[in-house]
């Protein structure tokens, strides 16, 4: 309970110190320590998604991360990903659909999508469902998540 | 600005997505507040127990600044509450303290409160508290609650019964006695709950100075919490403020009164600082609502030309060990047998419901209350009694709605109807899915093996419920809602509402009405709530009544709004205000059109230059209007879903192929926000029908208490979801609508078994238990094969 780490990390671009609890969890350290509060807690068991960050690259479950682990790493947070302007197409096709609707899951599905479009190919809807079949969203049914993500595919990659 | 071109009808993106979308959303959690303090429970493992002791001592070595709070230091300054109802004096419902005190009554009933520092700190100090238990024996297995020798889960009541009623015109035995085919089964539907995503969350800060609480939380029915708040901790109404920031969903579970919740305010009261409590997802599986949990047995019978002659109905609906303070437990049960079969025209009908305690997590409201039950049931029998005749089954339900000229009408399950449109909504469907071609390929691909199976239910969604119902309980809830809507000085809106924003998108609905009223854009709207302290008094979100009832409190609060404007404009123009008109942000002439003077100009004039206006003339650029909905006990909308699926008859999966929804929600405000409710609505019935089960073992522990365990439905393996509209306006409101929110959820997990049953009727093998699995599946044909 009394053990403390000294880590130093990248945050949104931007170069963090902090002293930590050894067992607080990347999200908790994000949201607590950082305020950045974009990145949600739905479980704190791995299984919903909602606080899917991204880390060295690829995205993980923020709530399976020691911040610890973090130490030396290259973190990026829906907040991160907002004003780099890297993923707005993708926002806007969420907004145009109206696909999100309490917005809880939605960083998290956000950025599980930004990687998808990282493969700089279209995918078929049911590839789309199976790559974000990581994410829970309550409210939508996923139907206008999958438009969205394909209609961003189309705009970035042609039909 | 520009011009409207009348909102209402467009599909308008939201306004407030975009914040959400880039990662701005501020839920409860994500608030700070200065000297907070962290709030963890001490949760009972056992379902039933007798507590002995609690003993916080290691709590405070281990942590040494925690407090911790029993349930009896907690009930010194919070009343206990009663779930009874005063218009249903035969329901027992026993007093409930916030936090249990010498007794548990589920496993999760919270025995103890834990403040400290942090979260993690609380949490440290809660899993020492050392608390001495006397287990006892619980009543945890639905079926046998109510046997003679089940164990008592309030003892001093002397049964597990709830409540008990018979409903109905009588008849129905002798009717079935007289019809050609008679089916009958025997159906189950899962113990389940909503799940919102983000878990329920609150701090309160009471000031000792001020006397004040105020009280943030993720919840649906603020209104509520203030009354609550009030009432059993002993703090003007006045002096207690509820604010509900962003929601993560709720979907009924956030509208209920929380122990675990009110017990933050009773400690805030206590130590005089903030307080943060947060469910955790463990937690929430047994300490939210849970809901459906029902057994029902139903026959039908039908002539030979397979018009409908009698439907008798059993209920058995098993609650947790408590209901919820002023929502009637008993609505899941009621709402199945007064709803059962209610687009059909039939004479005879009787139905009995019990209602039951167990051993488990208090019993509330989820999305479409009893209706799936209803809907599952009803259209299961006539699928089988179209087969039994040898009708279609869609013809056999074309034969059976009631006809246009039977409106207005009362049910025999006692349900009053204005008027519905299931034949035209039906019409539709079998456009939409192609019905002649499906069964044509279902026949061909039967003959290589292959089980295709379509299921077409009618389904009734009972939204905007009013006075007529919560007025006689003496519940403190409010059936209506209000809204304030005021001119700012640029000539931009401002409007206040009492409904609560959870995701549906009603606040973007509510702004492109004022914008039509007041002939401005719905961009130029905006629209804020969710403060107890500084809206109108109202409901909150429930019962799908947002836009029903919040939306006509706009309409006649932003009319209002609109002849004060006039009036001003006409002393201002020297004009006779029956002369002018609003439209493309100005005041302009009746007839011509032509635009006489900007809304800017009359905000300026309005709020700024009162030196110019002649003598006497006050503006009013702020009205607020209420309404009461009335006129109806509430507005019935309705529909027809579609399913498509493939069973795999060798290894029991299911693959939903299609799924098809035409609804009518009378007029449609924004048709973009209409059917994401429908699709997230369907796939939330689809979780029923499948996958979503809270499994219990016969001592009362919940099994499956995690993500890991309790399904939830996922993107992949879901359908595309295709929506229709039919629009049958309502009479009673100037606006029209019906609530859309709940009839994917009703009507889905009936398509999806039907579509299942007619897969596998050449087997022999039909389910009838929710959720339907593989092993379910396989089960039914073994049980054929077995014959």
């Amino acid at each position: 309970m009394d053990e403390f780490a000294d880590i130093e990390l990248t945050v949104n671009g931007e170069k963090i110190a902090r002293r930590v609890e050894a067992r607080q969890h990347l999200v908790d350290f994000l949201r607590i320590e950082l305020g950045l509060t974009g990145s949600h807690l739905g479980c704190e068991h791995g299984v919903c998604g909602a606080c899917t960050v991204r880390v060295d690259g690829s995205i993980v479950r923020g709530c399976l991360m020691l911040a610890i682990q973090a130490n030396g790493a290259d973190v990026w947070t829906i907040e991160g990903v907002s004003d780099s302007g890297e993923i707005e197409d993708l926002q806007e096709a969420f907004i145009a659909r109206n696909a999100l609707q309490c917005g809880y899951c939605t960083p998290g599905m956000l950025l599980t999508a930004a990687e998808m479009l990282e493969a700089g190919r279209k995918m078929t809807r049911a590839e789309i469902r199976e790559f974000l079949s990581g994410n829970y969203c309550r409210c939508t049914g996923y139907h206008a998540i999958v438009d969205a993500v394909e209609t961003t595919m189309e705009s970035r990659f042609g039909g | 600005m520009a011009d409207a071109g009348g909102a209402v009808g467009r599909p308008l993106p939201r306004s407030g997505a975009r914040r959400l979308a880039f990662g701005r959303g501020k839920y409860a959690d994500d608030l700070r507040f200065p000297g907070l303090l962290h709030l963890a429970f001490v949760r009972s493992p056992y379902a039933h127990a007798r507590i002995l002791d609690i003993d916080p001592a290691p709590a405070l070595a281990a942590v040494p600044n925690a407090r911790v709070l029993t349930g009896a230091e907690i009930a010194e300054v919070c009343k206990p509450w009663q779930g009874t109802m005063d218009h249903l004096p035969t329901m027992v419902s026993p007093p409930q303290h916030a936090v249990a005190v010498d007794r548990v009554v589920w496993q999760g009933e919270p025995v103890a409160a834990v403040v400290a520092a942090s979260r993690a700190e609380a949490e440290d100090a809660a899993g020492e508290v050392a608390v001495e238990w006397e287990p006892l024996p619980a009543a945890a297995v639905r079926d046998r609650t109510l046997d003679e020798d089940a164990a008592l889960v309030h003892p001093e009541l002397g049964s597990n019964l709830c409540f008990s009623t018979t409903i109905g015109t009588g008849g129905s035995e002798t009717a079935l006695a007289e019809a050609a085919h008679v089916v009958e089964g025997r159906f189950s539907f899962s113990r389940h709950s909503g799940i919102p995503l983000e878990m329920r969350t609150v701090i309160a800060d009471y000031d000792p100075g001020e006397g004040t609480l105020t009280v943030h939380g993720s919840h649906q029915s603020p209104w509520h919490q203030q009354d609550t708040l009030s009432r059993h901790l002993g703090i003007p109404e006045h002096l207690v403020r509820v604010v509900a920031p962003d929601i993560g969903g709720g979907f009924g579970i956030k509208l209920h009164i929380y122990g675990d919740e009110i017990a933050v305010s009773a400690v805030s009261r206590i130590l005089g600082r903030p307080v943060k409590y947060v469910v955790d997802r463990m937690e929430a599986f047994v300490s939210d609502v849970h809901a459906r949990d029902q057994a029902v047995s139903a026959r039908l019978g039908v002539d030979g030309d397979g018009r409908i002659r009698g439907l008798s109905v059993d209920a058995l609906t098993s609650l947790g060990a408590y209901g919820s303070l002023g929502r009637p437990p008993i609505s899941e049960g009621m709402m199945t047998i007064m709803m059962a079969a209610g687009a059909y025209a039939n004479a005879h009908y009787d139905a009995g419901l019990r209602v039951a305690f167990q051993n488990k997590p208090p019993s509330g409201m989820y999305r479409a209350v009893g209706q799936p039950i209803a809907c599952a049931v009803a259209e299961q029998l006539l699928d089988w009694a179209a087969d039994a005749a040898g009708i279609d089954p869609v013809e056999l339900r074309r034969r059976n709605y009631w006809s246009d000229d039977d409106y207005p009408l009362r049910t025999p399950g006692g349900l009053a109807i204005n008027r519905l449109s299931p034949g035209r909504c039906l019409d539709k469907l079998v456009g939409m899915m192609d019905y002649d071609g499906l069964r044509a390929e279902q026949a061909e691909l039967r003959t290589t093996g292959i089980h295709r199976g379509i299921g077409v239910a009618t389904f009734l969604e009972m939204t905007s419920v009013g006075p007529a119902y919560y007025g006689p309980s003496g519940a403190h809830i409010s059936t209506q809602d209000g809204a304030t809507v005021r001119l700012e000085p640029s000539g931009a809106v401002r409007c206040v509402t009492s409904v609560i924003e959870l995701g549906q998108g009603t606040h973007a609905a509510l702004a492109q009405i004022a914008a039509d009223r007041l002939g401005v854009a719905a961009s130029d709207v905006g629209v804020v709530g969710g403060d107890t302290s500084t809206t109108p008094y109202g409901g909150g979100a429930w019962a799908s009544r947002g836009l029903t009832i919040g939306g006509e409190a706009v309409w006649r609060a932003a009319d209002g709004l609109r002849a004060n404007i006039l009036e001003l404009a006409s002393s201002i123009l020297q004009a006779d205000p029956a002369d002018l008109d609003l439209a493309g942000g100005a005041v302009c002439d009746r007839l011509s059109r032509e635009p006489r003077m900007a809304l800017s100009e009359i905000g300026r004039i309005g709020h700024f230059r009162h030196d110019t206006l002649p003598p006497g003339v006050q503006p009013e650029l702020a009205v607020t209007r209420h309404y009461v909905p009335d006129a109806a006990p509430f507005a019935l909308a309705n529909g027809v879903q579609g399913s498509s699926l493939e069973v795999d008859v060798e290894t029991g999966e299911i693959r939903l192929l299609d799924h098809w929804v035409v609804e009518d929600c009378g007029r449609i405000v924004n048709p973009l926000l209409v059917e994401e409710q429908i699709r997230g609505g369907v796939v939330q019935g689809i979780g029923g029908a499948l996958f979503e089960e809270c499994r219990y073992d016969e001592d009362g522990q919940m099994l499956n208490a995690s993500f890991v365990d309790y399904l939830v439905p996922m993107a992949a393996g879901l359908p595309d979801i295709h929506v229709g509209h039919v629009e049958t306006p309502i009479a009673e409101t100037a606006l029209g609508t019906k609530g859309a929110g709940e009839a994917g959820t009703v009507g889905a997990p009936a398509a999806i078994m039907l579509a299942v049953n007619d897969a596998l009727r050449p087997l022999g093998a039909q389910v009838t238990s929710l959720p339907i699995t593989p092993e379910s599946i396989l089960e039914a044909i073994a049980a054929a094969r077995a014959g």
